[in-house]
């Protein structure tokens, strides 16, 4: 919201001092964003006299112009614009002026023909929208004054407010004027007087139809108007406030907006069918041409302003007809102001796609109990430019039971201000404090207030709200600082902190951590192998991409394919994420897990499962390596599942060939992927001691041919079965297939440590645990070799 | 005889000291001292001497064995000591001829800056909560006091599933249940807060990070993905001032002793009287970091907790602008681009 500095200071005596007052807003819950002075005169630009002008021909888009600054000196420049002629007085930016773009004008030469300046557009100098064309100024003007002289121009403070969606009152002067005021310690804003009619009764007739949703609809009859322009000082003011003055009708409607916060429209009296209204909800196929000239269908869920001969002009709250705007023919208005339902008007606003000025502020709430003032206001600034202005009697206020009441006293316990603010106010202090803001005390017993919130405070509805009031006035400054004495134990949860193990575990083994999209697309999806039965998004931001991933396989893979095409091969990540899998859709909520995934490019499978050995080993995680259940999308010889009882916890192996091409990724991957909520959920049982012995330990190697079905793991089980408590380390330290080894068998190597706790081992029972691993083995279709 | 013994003596000096390598000097070693050695084979003919000169020979072998054994001890070392030295110049290494080195990896930054904020709110005394990151309409917003016409609840903001979503007009109070069970992607870590109150008997001092979804366009500060940590304190006789405090240590905590901060007031829904803090750096420039406020009575309630006998305060902020601060790093999409140049980093 732009809030006009002057404009403040014609409701309370604010004052000038600009950072001062933005900063106390600030303190008052309205961010000031910006501090901009609006039509201040930029320095260097001067009038000046267009003397003559003329095309050049190799120039098609500029022409050039003499001008003479008053000082008869001939000056050239170029020129885009071709809106001016000889002795047309305009502002000439000298070279060396800084625009309020930030723009210098240099003498830059076109065609080898230096400028000497820049001719200026009223938007150029911060003077409006207008940049069509020069800014042409009277005739008669003198010559090389600063053109903010002889312009008459007033600058205007304006401060770019962020205003919270809790404060609907302050998308009007009087809003913030009250505030700040309040903060100030200064009197409260003076306010129009009460309207007193003195013309003819005249009616505009109003015919409520469907009131709950317009519960007040005011209507007033005003003639005697001559349409013309408004005063300098309402159209700088619009134009500060961002507005363009129109003609003095519509201007002093826009300004009771700014102002009051109170959308209205003036329609002409003449031309208003049936000289009334009638407010009723569309009918099925309706539509109505919008005063932008468009034709919009309508439902019969949106509110429709008619003429009393039921003709549409206007949608309530959201924009006027096509013929509903003034002439300058107009001599009679019906000043219509509403308060729409907002819910409602709002649906039909988005609907519509149509937000304007006066639809912003009925979503946000307007005063359901303004329109008199508003009414008077609007009297009071039309008679500045129509003297003969006639306020008829016979003004009509329809009202439906739908209205909030203007009066919603709401109780505030003294107790309750001090228990949430931890200030000792007592029942004066508070009622100092949110008085001036119109919350009025009317009753304090017992230490409880009675409060009346005002109307124009729509957010504002029970306790709470009041102690937040208390609260801004009083200054969150001026709470204190107090540091609540937990009585919980800082810490992580045993699931966090092995998390944190782990995610160093994997950074010590070389890993770096990814953190890939949550979303990817069906292609991507099916490219991955992965099972395609995912949720989506019903409105993603890019149509494309709606799949909630499944695994972070797709992010991990596009990594690696993104650091190969920058020559970075070799790289190995992971991540740690939530993941998304199928699920059968009866839960509250989707099936939702935390995972983990490794990406090891340039390595294979053997790598992947080096990493879940030391993840096994360092954080006590266990699952059974299925090779005989290949996980989708993965390598069908290089992979395997990683299952607790019946559960699949996970994968681990190489990406599928065919995945990899698909990813673009030229290096074989070996995967490694873990449902950690699962895995890391389980405590894992603490080591406990175990005496080392004193005493000797012997070395067993065996090497034994076994076929390629039977896998190492079981094996080494038989072995460890096999040789019991004497076996305190067992390693494969070779395997070899070739010449030596049937087809279809390799030779296994292990190195066995055997040890007692109590006696050095003789060479009889190495002798016999030899020979149980021997025969254990052996039923497993292992070979000794010799 | 003696003299026998003298030029053993001296033959076997001479060729004790002539050896250059241990290896030498052990077969050196039994050849002058071993049995069939001059001096052994001098002793074996004693037993034809008279008894005198058995005596004294004997004795003058014993010492000339005496001698050359302990020349040989003192070779022994002295061409240790060579060939230690000798290859400990063979093995001389420049140090700073360095081929490629351990690799180690590297944690997101996202993690370092939630690690680091974990750490400084345990220090305070507070918990680590999290939750799921697909919620439902009713945690996300109903339970948080935000209006079904208020604009985030549209799928204009907010990421809805296939997984369930009912669409109900504002107003139509039979299909209000329905629309909260929508399934939706969480638009904040708010609804931890929820699922904490329901489910932990307070006190309560905890903070809840994790990621959040907002329907934006990636641009140099927004990214549509990213990540918030929110803080909630419920006990009794938690007042405002303790917001402040709070905020207050964690700033100090984490940003330095020389950092301050302020609260101004704002709106959130879930908060009342809701503020923004922002902190001020050393250098007096302010960052605008997050939004906080007092518990929302209804908040309380929609979490089984009784507004008249529990108070508290929430806040939150986000993760990744954290460590763009620390870092200096302009574009967001940077920290999501997983290249590993921008990985090393850091």
């Amino acid at each position: 919201m732009r809030i006009v500095l002057s404009w403040l200071n014609d409701l309370v005596a604010v004052g000038d001092d600009a950072p001062a007052l933005a900063a106390a807003l600030t303190q008052l819950g309205m961010q000031v964003e910006h501090i901009t002075h609006v039509g201040s005169t930029v320095d260097g630009v001067i009038t000046a006299r267009v003397l003559r002008t003329e095309r050049h021909p190799d120039a098609a888009k500029v022409h050039r112009v003499w001008v003479d600054a008053g000082d008869g000196v001939e000056r050239h420049v170029w020129c885009g614009a071709f809106n001016m002629q000889a002795d047309d007085i305009i502002p000439l930016a000298t070279p060396g002026t800084t625009m309020p773009d930030g723009r210098v004008i240099e003498p830059r030469p076109i065609l080898s023909i230096e400028s000497q300046g820049m001719l200026c557009s009223a938007h150029e100098l911060g003077l409006g929208d207008d940049h069509s064309g020069i800014l042409i100024m009277a005739p008669g003007t003198p010559l090389g004054l600063p053109y903010g002289e002889a312009l008459g121009l007033q600058s205007e403070v304006v401060f770019d407010i962020d205003l919270t969606r809790n404060r609907p009152d302050c998308w009007g002067h009087l809003g913030v004027a009250r505030d700040l005021g309040a903060r100030l310690a200064l009197p409260a804003p003076q306010l129009a007087q009460p309207l007193s009619p003195a013309g003819v009764e005249r009616t505009a007739t109003v015919d409520l139809v469907d009131g709950e949703r317009c519960p007040r609809f005011t209507t007033l009859v005003l003639s005697g108007i001559q349409v013309g322009s408004s005063p300098e000082w309402m159209g700088r003011r619009l134009r500060a406030a961002g507005m363009r003055p129109i003609n003095n009708v519509v201007d002093v409607s826009n300004y009771v907006m700014l102002e009051l916060n109170q959308p209205n429209h003036a329609y002409d009296l003449d031309t208003l069918g049936g000289g009334g209204f009638r407010i009723r909800l569309a009918r099925p196929n309706e539509t109505i041409i919008t005063l932008d000239g468009v034709e919009r269908p309508v439902s019969p869920d949106d509110l429709l302003i008619c003429d009393a001969n039921d003709a549409p002009i206007g949608i309530g709250g959201v924009m006027g007809g096509l013929h509903s705007e003034i002439s300058d023919a107009t001599t009679a208005v019906a000043l219509e102001i509403a308060y729409f339902e907002q819910t409602a008007m709002t649906r039909t606003m988005n609907r519509l796609g149509l937000r304007s000025e006066a639809s912003g502020r009925f979503e946000r709430g307007v005063d359901t109990h303004g329109m008199e003032m508003a009414q008077a206001r609007f009297v009071e600034l039309l008679r500045e430019t129509c003297p003969d202005l006639v306020v008829h009697a016979g003004a009509v206020d329809a009202r439906d039971s739908a209205l909030p009441a203007q009066v919603r006293p709401v109780e505030v316990r003294v107790s309750q201000v001090n228990r949430i603010l931890g200030t000792t106010l007592d029942a004066a202090q508070i009622t100092a404090l949110i008085s001036p803001i119109g919350f009025d005390v009317v009753s304090a017993e017992a230490n409880v207030l009675t409060v009346n919130v005002p109307s124009w405070r729509p957010d504002s509805s029970g306790e709470i709200d009041v102690v937040e009031e208390v609260a801004r006035h009083f200054g969150y400054d001026n709470l204190g600082e107090l540091v609540p004495n937990s009585t919980m134990h800082g810490r992580l949860s045993a699931y966090q902190q092995r998390r944190r193990a782990l995610r160093q575990v994997l950074l010590g083994l070389g890993l770096s951590e990814a953190i890939t999209d949550s979303f990817l697309s069906d292609a991507a999806l099916r490219d991955t192998g992965l099972a395609d039965d995912a949720i989506h998004i019903t409105n993603p931001l890019i149509a494309d991409e709606d799949v909630l991933r499944p695994s972070m396989r797709a992010g991990l893979l596009k990594a690696v394919a993104f650091n190969e095409s920058h020559r970075r091969f070799g790289l190995s990540f992971f991540e740690i994420g939530h993941v998304y899998p199928p699920g059968d859709r009866s839960t509250e909520l989707p099936p939702e897990y935390e995972g983990l995934a490794i990406a090891m490019a340039g390595r294979d499978a053997v790598s992947a499962m080096a990493v879940w050995r030391e993840l096994v080993a360092s954080m006590g995680l266990g699952a059974r390596v299925d090779q005989s259940a290949v996980p989708p999308g993965m390598h069908p010889t290089r992979s395997a599942t990683l299952s607790l009882g019946r559960d699949v916890v996970g994968a681990i192996g190489e990406i599928h060939p065919s995945v990899l091409e698909a990813f673009g990724v030229a290096e074989r991957v070996a995967w490694l992927e873990l449902d950690l909520t699962r895995l890391l959920s389980a405590e894992p049982k603490i080591a406990q001691w175990k005496a080392t012995s004193r005493y000797p330990s012997s070395d067993v190697d065996l090497a034994f041919v076994v076929a390629d079905t039977v896998p190492a793991e079981k094996l080494d089980k038989a072995i460890r079965q096999a040789a019991g408590g004497l076996l305190v380390d067992l390693s494969l330290f070779d395997v070899y297939r070739g010449a030596g080894a049937v087809d279809g068998s390799r030779s296994l190597a292990y190195r066995l440590r055997l040890q007692a706790a109590d006696h050095t081992l003789t060479d009889t029972e190495v002798a016999a645990v030899r020979a149980k691993i021997v025969t254990v083995t052996g039923k497993l279709g292992a070979q000794l070799r010799s | 005889m003696i003299e026998e013994v003298r030029g053993a003596l001296d033959e076997a000096l001479k060729k004790v000291a002539g050896v250059v390598t241990l290896d030498e000097l052990r077969v050196v070693d039994s050849e002058v001292l071993g049995k069939r050695g001059a001096l052994a084979q001098a002793k074996t003919k004693l037993g034809a001497l008279a008894i005198d000169d058995r005596k004294t020979i004997g004795q003058a072998i014993n010492e000339a064995m005496g001698v050359v054994s302990e020349a040989v001890e003192v070779r022994r070392s002295a061409l240790a000591h060579d060939e230690v030295n000798a290859r400990i110049v063979g093995e001389r290494i420049d140090l700073t001829e360095v081929l490629g080195r351990p690799t180690r990896g590297h944690p997101h930054l996202v993690t370092q800056a939630w690690d680091r904020l974990e750490d400084v709110f345990m220090g305070l005394g507070f918990q680590i909560a999290e939750g799921p990151e697909v919620e439902t309409d009713f945690y996300n917003f109903e339970a948080l006091n935000m209006p079904r016409s208020h604009p985030a609840r549209s799928g204009f903001d907010t990421l809805f599933t296939d997984y369930r979503q009912v669409i109900a007009n504002a107003g139509d109070e039979s299909a209000d249940a329905d629309h909260e069970s929508s399934v939706l992607l969480r638009t904040h870590t708010s609804p931890v807060q929820i699922r904490v109150m329901q489910s932990v008997e307070p006190p309560i001092y905890m903070i809840m990070p994790g990621r959040v979804f907002r329907r934006d366009t990636p641009d140099a500060t927004h990214m549509p993905v990213f990540h918030q940590i929110e803080g909630l304190v419920i006990d009794r006789n938690i007042t405002m001032a303790h917001l402040a405090g709070t905020i207050s240590a964690f700033t100090k905590a984490f940003f330095g002793g020389d950092f301050t901060s302020r609260l101004r007031p704002n709106y959130f829904p879930f908060t009342e009287p809701s503020a923004e803090f922002d902190i001020q750096r050393p250098d007096g420039t302010w960052i605008e970091l997050g939004g906080c406020g007092m518990v929302h009575p209804n908040v309380l309630r929609a979490g089984g907790l009784d507004p008249e006998e529990w108070s508290g305060f929430a806040f939150g902020f986000g993760i990744d602008r954290m460590a763009r601060e620390r870092h200096g790093i302009d574009d967001i999409r940077d920290m999501y681009s997983n290249d590993i140049r921008f990985i090393e980093q850091f």
